[in-house]
């Protein structure tokens, strides 16, 4: 039996800027709030002089531990699904904070396209545009909407950035200055702008200065030191959960966080959620936590799963395409992020320095800032070139053509180290009738409960969109002087790699219950003191990388859990099925 | 090329009141004493001190605690040095400790699968298969793919740790030398060590229980890292792999470094000299 622990008006799963968001507005209105993190605690001084890229690029340091629990993966919907078994194949963040510690830190806005990509696509292009089976959905909410809560997060965050010329209407600027531009992000935006595009810096997590964000956190700026994406910054530089909403939360007194706590059902009654089930991983006691109202902002990947295991709403079928738990599944890897590499001859840079979001970016061919008419895709994405910063190992990258190992693999490493760049596009992932998540029939937990499984296969939209992105790169690359370069391939089908942690829907949002699970405030349709925040609610992929959108709609659920506690019921009158696929 | 200096703001060129100005943590009001200091290391904290890594080079951590074969250990070798080839920008992989940081690689956590997922079923038919031979980089691709090693992904599919994938592939490489060319592998010419290897890479080589493209995308990725990780980890022997590529190793800042346009060549540091012990 359960240890029942006292009860709180707001349990929260999961501690990123999902999680940290809600938790932090909600103590900050006055109410109990406990979040439950399953990972440990870290703070600051974890990170300090752990420079080490074996460690955390190479062997995954921050990333989840995959022995107790993992997903499984296939293409088609008669597959077999296959455990995705180690680290290098799957990316997902664990500890306080989540992956939202070791995110890069590049943010984007998404566009009003996004948020109204069915009826606008067929406002523009006509019905036929959209392909049988694809099952793209409006939010149920608008850029306009969502633009105050975009503005919300970047100023808890302290983005650093200039406009994008091609951007979208915003009340504020970015809080903060660009980031320093060093020669390659130079060369990159003096490129772009003479060849007509509208070049600008990436916005950063990164601070460009110090900053003191609305809530009294402190952050510091960022000293290009490079070991950012799946670091965690020893300089309070970057924009996290542990340097800005978890402090926050913790200061009103009103919120506990506890760590070590895998939460594993979501206990509810005649309809109404009551609480959650999570079990203190170090002990293996078991606790109940009863609440008022429960959020899950544990990531994609979870807030699917517990969904299932709690047996909360009706699981998505592929076969009669009804259901809303499961819907949708999309996200950028591997026939994402493709472009071209160059190899330059005259010059050097010094790209042993960097930081996780430090670039140049473009938007001439993202959302619908292009004509598609004679274009055999939907939707677009950013161009960008970054400069991560890559230690030893990573710069290893040689010309095609090079033999992978022997006394021309070690010339040519060495030769360019410092020598090539890489400039990709960043294209929205429209989402399919196949592509959806459930539990696996076989494959279990440690607890032996059964793991999520993903059903996600390329279509044509996929690889036509990554050949439009690769040729645009390469042009781009061409102009920038590069002697040699390297056009990546589009790979035929999904590989299983879940890398960078773009992984999304499922539990989508929309303003039919028919065809989403919660509504524009996160609010589960079926449940309506169940909150589910994060990617899992894109109906599908933007063009740019997600986690401003995430940061964006927690703060959209915190203002529904606090409207739902004053005023109790749905907060959204359900619309009816007027857009079905 | 220039002379090997130090970054502008960090070490023996920038004081303790100028780091603190340039991060802002002056302007910032962030941080008192106690924790100022935490977040120091040696870089600031000791300008000038002496560094042992220096001189020594690692010799007391030099012995096998994971092959306990020895001939196994010797024919691993021969592999990575074929693989990274001493020649004239600098030395090879035996020369750098490569196969000793495999050795302890694969003695710890990371050998022994220890945060992967090892329940079964193991079905290594069908779904799996395709993966095992692939030859793109499938890591080039995704966000972050900048930070992979640039070797073939495969789908993990079997229930051999890598430990085990390791100990068979060696016993392989030698039994292909023993059928093809009657001697031990360590004992070929470069030339026909090549050769066994390429069969391999190809995956036209039989390891027991997996591909031996399995084992030999790990042979490489453990033989790059073994070049160019910390020393700390017992390959990159005095951080010759990064004076070979001219990487400076782990630094606190760039900042005033990082907009200048001509390459700057520091001279490298390790994790010991970073954490000043
Ligand atoms: C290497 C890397 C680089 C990235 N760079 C960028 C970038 O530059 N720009 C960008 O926009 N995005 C980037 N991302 C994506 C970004 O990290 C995510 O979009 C973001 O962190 C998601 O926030 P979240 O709060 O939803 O999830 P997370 O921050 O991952 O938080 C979820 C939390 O829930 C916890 N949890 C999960 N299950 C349970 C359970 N059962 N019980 C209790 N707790 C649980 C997890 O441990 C985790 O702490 C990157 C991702 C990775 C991996
Ligand atoms: S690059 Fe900047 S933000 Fe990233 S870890 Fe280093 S100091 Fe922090």
């Amino acid at each position: 039996m359960a240890k029942k622990l006292k009860k709180v008006d707001v349990v929260v799963v999961g501690s990123g800027w999902a999680g940290g968001v809600v938790s932090a507005e909600l103590a900050k209105a006055g109410y109990q709030v406990v979040t439950l993190e399953r990972g440990k605690k870290q703070d600051r001084r974890d990170y300090i002089g752990v420079k080490d890229e074996l460690r955390y690029t190479n062997r995954y340091e921050m990333m989840q531990n995959l022995s107790p629990e993992t997903i499984t993966s296939r293409v088609n919907i008669e597959d077999t699904a296959l455990p995705v078994r180690t680290r290098a194949e799957m990316m997902a963040g664990t500890d306080l904070g989540g992956g939202s510690v070791h995110w890069a830190g590049a943010t984007y806005r998404w566009r009003p396209i996004d948020f109204e990509l069915r009826s606008k696509t067929i406002e523009r292009y006509g019905k036929e545009k959209i392909p049988e089976g694809m099952t793209i959905q409006d939010w149920g909410i608008t850029y306009d909407e969502m633009e105050p809560y975009y503005d919300k997060w970047e100023k808890t965050a302290g983005i650093s950035g200039e406009p994008d010329p091609l951007g979208d209407k915003r009340s504020n600027d970015y809080p903060n200055p660009p980031m320093l531009a060093s020669p390659a992000v130079k060369l990159f935006k003096e490129t772009t702008k003479k060849m007509g595009y509208h070049p600008y810096q990436v916005a950063s997590g990164n601070l460009s200065q110090a900053y003191t964000n609305p809530d009294g956190e402190k952050l510091n700026a960022c000293m290009f030191c490079s070991y950012c994406t799946m670091y965690g910054c020893d300089f309070t530089a970057k924009s996290d959960p542990l340097a800005t909403v978890i402090p926050t939360a913790r200061k009103t007194g009103n919120c506990e966080i506890r760590t070590n706590s895998l939460v594993r059902r979501v206990l509810h009654k005649d309809g109404k959620a009551t609480g959650v089930l999570f079990t203190d991983t170090r002990t293996g006691i078991e606790y109940e936590q009863p609440a008022d109202v429960v959020v899950l902002g544990a990531f994609s990947f979870t807030n699917n799963r517990l969904l299932m295991l709690s047996k909360i709403g009706t699981q998505y079928d592929p076969t009669t395409r009804k259901g809303t738990i499961g819907r949708n599944f999309n996200g950028q890897f591997n026939i994402t992020f493709l472009g071209a590499r160059g190899y330059f001859e005259k010059k050097k840079f010094n790209f042993y320095m960097g930081a996780g979001a430090l670039g140049g970016a473009m938007s001439d061919f993202a959302g619908d800032n292009f004509d598609h008419s004679n274009l055999d895709f939907i939707n677009g994405g950013g161009i960008e070139m970054r400069q991560y910063g890559d230690a030893a190992i990573s710069s290893n990258h040689v010309p095609r053509g090079t033999p992978k190992w022997g006394p021309e693999f070690k010339k040519n490493s060495i030769h360019y180290a410092n020598r090539s760049l890489v400039v990709w596009y960043t294209p929205a992932v429209m989402s399919w009738w196949h592509n959806y998540v459930d539990l696996d029939p076989t494959y279990k937990d440690e607890y032996g409960d059964p793991l999520l499984r993903i059903t996600n296969r390329y279509t044509d939209q996929d690889r036509n969109i990554a050949k439009f992105g690769i040729e645009k790169c390469s042009e781009i690359m061409k102009e920038m002087g590069a002697d040699i370069i390297d056009e990546d391939e589009v790979p035929e089908e999904f590989d299983h790699i879940y890398s960078g942690g773009h992984y999304a829907g499922g539990i989508i949002m929309g303003a039919d219950p028919e065809t989403s699970a919660v509504n524009n405030y996160l609010q589960m349709w079926e449940m309506d003191n169940l909150f589910v925040v994060g990617g899992s609610a894109f109906p599908q992929f933007g063009g740019h990388h997600p986690t401003s959108t995430i940061g964006a709609l927690a703060y959209r659920a915190a203002e529904g859990v606090e409207k739902y506690l004053k005023e109790g019921g749905p907060l959204v009158e359900a619309k009816q099925a007027t857009l079905n696929a | 090329m220039t002379e090997p200096r130090q970054p502008d703001d960090t070490q023996k060129g920038m004081s303790r009141r100028n780091f603190m100005k340039n991060t802002g943590l002056l302007a910032g009001g962030l941080v008192g004493g106690s924790l100022f200091g935490g977040l120091l290391t040696n870089q600031l904290q000791k300008p000038g001190a002496p560094t042992n890594t220096e001189k020594e080079d690692n010799h007391l951590l030099e012995a096998r605690t994971f092959f306990s074969n020895a001939e196994d250990f010797l024919i691993l070798s021969a592999a990575t040095e074929r693989l990274f080839p001493k020649d004239d920008l600098g030395p090879g992989a035996i020369e750098l400790g490569v196969p000793y940081f495999i050795d302890r690689q694969l003695a710890g956590e990371w050998g022994m699968n220890a945060k992967e997922y090892m329940k079964g079923p193991f079905l290594q038919t069908g779904a799996a298969d395709p993966y095992e031979n692939q030859e793109e980089m499938t890591q080039d691709r995704g966000p972050n793919a900048e930070t992979q090693v640039p070797t073939p992904a495969f789908r993990y599919q079997t229930p051999m740790t890598r430990g085990d994938i390791f100990t068979e592939g060696v016993h392989a490489l030698e039994q292909t030398a023993q059928e093809k060319f009657e001697t031990n592998f360590r004992n070929l010419e470069p030339e026909q060590q090549d050769e066994i290897l390429q069969m391999f890479d190809e995956g036209k080589g039989k390891v027991n229980g997996v591909a031996s493209t399995t084992f030999f995308n790990l042979l490489l990725q453990t033989t790059i890292e073994g070049a160019y990780a910390d020393p700390v980890y017992g390959g990159n022997r005095n951080m010759e792999g990064w004076r070979m590529k001219e990487f400076p190793g782990p630094r606190m800042s760039y900042t005033a470094d990082i907009e200048k346009e001509d390459f700057i060549v520091m001279k490298p540091e390790s994790l010991r000299n970073y954490q000043g012990h």
